[in-house]
């Protein structure tokens, strides 16, 4: 489904869009709390910056940057990240997800903590979101083997 | 066959725009919407999360389990994508 096809324009744009695309997408992640954003429209946007990539260049050149278990294990990862922050609170005496409880590990009054706790969520919600972007792009794309195909 | 699907649709759709009648008026202040814990959210947003965007402080603090099962819904998502369309390399059965 995905052929290689060496164009110099689409690669030079690309090389360009790529970078700013990954730094719009960090700032979206890292700013939500200000602005309208967060972790699922920042994640969306970084796992569309890879896809950018792979159409662009080839599979393999993001397969090299990002490995199927690596990218597995990110999917994963994004997800217990936010369940860690929500048993962390538990393990430190409050509920489930009560992240003022915080305070007594982070250097910060428990208001203030409350803050670091949602960026921390959004972070993990962040690397799940982009990770599955990519994930089940590349398995819809090359019908699940992972290479390009001469059809 | 086809009538009877024409007909079934026409009159589900009159019912579905009869009962929108009953909602509440847009941003209507007295509609349960805005009654029951709208308020504390607009109201202590900042002194009990120090996130200034109510939205994000109902989305990851007040509804935090919410945007937990999101996540989880996210994940299973490439989780099935993953069972049902990879291909192994060594995989002669089909």
């Amino acid at each position: 489904m995905i052929r290689l096809i060496e164009d110099l324009h689409i690669q030079f744009v690309c090389r360009i869009m790529v970078p700013l695309i990954q730094f719009f997408a960090l700032y979206v992640i890292a700013h939500g709390h200000y602005s309208p954003g967060g972790g699922f429209q920042g994640g969306c946007i970084l796992g569309a910056s890879f896809i950018l990539m792979m159409i662009a260049y080839d599979i393999e050149y993001v397969k090299k940057r990002f490995p199927e278990k690596f990218n597995t294990f990110m999917v994963a990862f994004g997800v217990f990240l936010y369940a860690a922050i929500g048993a962390l609170c538990l393990i430190l005496g409050a509920e489930y997800l009560n992240y003022g409880i915080l305070h007594k590990i982070l250097p910060a009054d428990p208001v203030k903590v409350r803050a670091l706790g949602t960026l921390g969520i959004e972070i993990g919600v962040g690397i799940t979101v982009s990770a599955v972007m990519l994930s089940i792009f590349l398995n819809l794309s090359t019908f699940g083997k992972h290479e390009k195909s001469e059809v | 066959m086809k009538v009877l699907a024409l007909i079934i649709v026409i009159l589900t759709g009159s019912l579905l725009i009869y009962s929108s009648l009953d909602m509440p008026d847009w941003g209507d202040p007295n509609s349960p919407a805005s009654t029951h814990v709208s308020p504390r959210y607009i109201e202590k947003t900042i002194e009990e999360t120090a996130t200034p965007n109510a939205v994000t402080s109902v989305l990851a603090d007040y509804r935090g389990y919410d945007t937990l099962g999101e996540t989880v819904v996210i994940f299973t998502a490439a989780v099935v994508c993953i069972l049902l369309l990879r291909r192994f390399e060594d995989d002669k059965t089909h």
